[in-house]
């Protein structure tokens, strides 16, 4: 391997960032991003120059390079990195989406007091999240796992004034704690029943029979899919990923669209080996399951964030889906070019956002394509992106998907997977029509600017990738490791991949142009919302989340909060008043007692000490 | 006989110059006995001891004399139900 140094470079680069800004430079605002964007963007050139110098494919056995961490008995951990097509192609897009995000924060946070304490937060989220792509054992993804839990629940609260902001960070880290608890599990049962943590060590051995789950394959697959189910807000953990749209817009782009809820895919694919039949099928239904409930939650919101927060949802339960059903390459091929045109979405909408003068409301919008004419472009292309039109690079992902489904003659969730790309359509194009089209519907909306270049470059970027996602390659690389028997495709047979598989390509495109057409007839010039009237009490229940917040209130929270109390009064009088008291109280009265004997009288002293010396000779001679 | 006239003394009376006085009554009844049971013996140590003793008891009557006069320059009283202070 050459460069074996850089790997660890592109790792501490973002590191060795927070920690200059945090101790040096948290006065200067300019010194401090540029300190965090060089950080990221480096770690991209350095990619860039690792993978042109291996490929993608080094030779199995030298994929590794690491130290050892510790020695317990007989585990050993390693503290090291996996270096493979799987990995090198999140690290390609964690240091390229994420570079173009922290380039795009510099403008959207420019008035922000705090800025130099965000880029801070920014580059330990880089951090933490490189060191989860490129973790080659469990432990060591664990702790990053859990870095970027922490790093998450700073970037959320980051505007910490402001209650709901904090009430969303404690909420997402307290619900991704739920997660990781079974994450934990799973990895103990691993360690437990395999005496192993390495990635390569395990898949080997259970590619070749000499490691075994046994019994317990289905209850460890299930722990430790409920990491991912926390990290990438899977059903019934997913309460916590709309709520997360409290933070800075950039934040939502980079950690709640791009990479770290995708981290419980990658992860997912990372450890497939170790996943039986009934483990994946739980995880394709909760896949498919939350991908439906996402997309009818998304028709009726109308904050612009939270619209794109709960297409994520829906896109990650997609992904989820798709692994459970055996299809890693499809799955990491949609995370792939959902992190383009995701990031472009919500970068764009920030973009909205600040030429609005921070309104989110999107009846407040309308008309804005005059306005805003780099933004609605962008938008456009992130938009078609995103509902799967050819030829842009959602089209290409969503239709592997599909196809993959087609294939594993899983026809329930075919019919999932096709119902909810409708959706998808209906509800972006509701956006796009509200926001972008027809009247402006507030005094702000007439008066909106375009955003800076700072901020509209990387929209641009992104916009492209998020065109060509498609047939670049990233299949190819995806595939090659994930299948056993994957073809390496030309740029012009990636383009009409999807012809190979016509069923799947009508059936999806059906869909999109149905969506397309429904949103286009209710919003196409609309100044509120007709939906509500038509379809009365589902609207509702879609716009207040089919109340899982009410319901996780009422029974989880509300049983959580009894035995706390139990707990108090327990402490409070058991511990507290009777065991704690009774010491205290007998030490009181006994010191009460003894202060009697100190009278302050020196004769009363020469008394008692006489009457001690008499005793004593009396017990010494007396007898 | 002489001993238990100085504790009583110790005890019993109020003003610490008498005390210290019955103090110094009960070091001399400790000197007497030193004496008498040399004598009686027919050895010399209890002689020696008996000018140790008095050698310490001089030294004793000037610290203990002039702590006294200290305590009655602050206090204006040389009683010890006044000198309490050391109580809560």
């Amino acid at each position: 391997m050459k460069y074996e140094n850089l790997p660890w470079l592109i790792l501490f680069l973002p590191l060795l960032s927070a920690a200059v800004i945090t101790l040096f430079t948290l006065r200067s605002k300019t010194v401090s991003s540029l300190i965090s964007i060089v950080a990221v963007v480096a770690g991209f050139v350095m990619s860039c120059i690792f993978v042109q110098a291996n490929g993608f494919h080094l030779p199995v056995g030298h994929d590794e390079t690491s130290i050892n961490w510790l020695t317990i008995g007989n585990l050993s951990v390693d503290f090291g990195l996996k270096l493979d097509a799987l990995s090198m192609m999140m690290l390609f897009v964690v240091t390229g989406v994420g570079g173009l995000i922290h380039i795009y924060s510099y403008g959207y946070m420019h008035e922000d007091e705090s800025m130099a304490r965000f880029f801070a937060k920014l580059s330990l989220f880089t951090f933490s999240m490189l060191g989860i792509v490129l973790a080659n054992n469990f432990l060591m993804m664990f702790i990053f796992w859990e870095l970027v839990g922490v790093s998450s629940y700073l970037l959320i609260g980051f505007w910490f004034e402001k209650p709901s902001a904090g009430d969303a960070a404690k909420k997402a880290f307290i619900t991704n704690r739920l997660g990781d608890f079974g994450f934990l599990a799973g990895i103990l049962v691993v360690w437990g029943l395999l005496d192993s943590l390495n990635f390569g060590v395990l898949q080997t051995g259970i590619a070749a029979g000499t490691l075994t789950l046994g019994a317990s394959a289905t209850l460890a697959g299930l722990l430790i899919f409920c990491g991912a189910m926390g990290k990438s807000a899977q059903f019934p953990l997913h309460v916590w990923l709309p709520d997360a749209m409290e933070g800075p817009t950039p934040v939502s782009a980079l950690i709640h669209a791009a990479t770290m809820v995708a981290a419980g895919v990658y992860m997912l694919c990372r450890t497939l080996f170790l996943f039986n039949a009934e483990s994946l099928h739980v995880i394709a239904y909760i896949g498919g399951f939350t991908a439906l409930l996402a997309a009818l939650m998304a028709v009726q919101q109308n904050d612009i964030k939270r619209i794109i927060a709960y297409s994520t949802l829906s896109q990650l339960g997609y992904m989820v889906m798709t692994v459970g059903l055996n299809g890693p390459t499809p799955a990491m091929f949609h995370l792939t070019t959902h992190a383009f045109f995701k990031a472009l979405l919500f970068l764009a909408a920030g973009s909205v956002i600040i030429g609005m003068h921070h309104e989110q409301d999107i009846w407040q919008m309308g008309n804005l394509r005059k306005k805003m004419p780099v933004t609605f472009l962008t938008f456009t292309i992130g938009t078609l992106a995103l509902c799967g039109v050819p030829p842009f690079s959602g089209f290409y992902s969503k239709d592997a998907i599909l196809a993959q489904a087609l294939a594993q003659k899983s026809y329930l969730l075919f019919g999932v997977g096709v119902f909810v790309a409708a959706l998808t359509t209906f509800y972006t194009f509701r956006l796009f029509f509200v926001v972008f089209m027809g009247k402006e519907k507030s005094k702000a909306a007439a008066h909106a600017h375009e955003s800076p270049l700072v901020m509209t470059l990387p929209l641009i970027a992104l916009a492209v990738f998020s065109f060509a996602g498609g047939f670049i390659g990233i299949v190819n690389n995806y595939g090659s490791q994930l299948s056993h028997n994957h073809e390496m495709l030309s740029v012009w047979q990636q383009a009409v991949e999807p012809l190979s598989n016509k069923p799947a390509m009508f059936c999806g495109l059906g869909a999109v142009v149905i969506g397309f057409l429904l949103a286009q007839s209710l919003y196409g010039n609309a100044a509120t919302d007709p939906l509500p009237a038509k379809l009365g009490v589902l609207a509702t229940w879609m716009r207040d989340k089919f109340y899982f917040d009410e319901f996780y209130e009422a029974t989880f929270i509300r049983a959580h909060d009894f035995l706390a109390a139990v707990a108090d009064w327990i402490d409070r009088w058991i511990l507290e008043g009777a065991i704690i008291g009774a010491i205290r109280g007998g030490t009181d009265l006994s010191g009460r007692a003894l202060r009697l004997a100190q009278t302050g009288n020196l004769q009363t002293y020469a008394f008692l000490f006489m009457l001690g010396v008499a005793l004593l000779l009396y017990f010494v001679l007396g007898k | 006989m002489l001993f238990s006239l100085g504790l009583l003394g110790v005890i019993l009376r109020r003003n610490l110059l008498v005390i210290y006085m019955s103090l110094e009554l009960m070091l001399n009844a400790a000197n007497l006995a030193l004496v008498s049971f040399s004598r009686f013996n027919n050895k010399l140590d209890g002689q020696v001891l008996v000018f140790f003793i008095i050698t310490v008891a001089a030294a004793e009557v000037a610290v203990g004399l002039a702590l006294i006069v200290a305590l009655y320059r602050k206090r204006q009283s040389a009683h010890v139900e006044d000198l309490t202070s050391m109580k809560l």
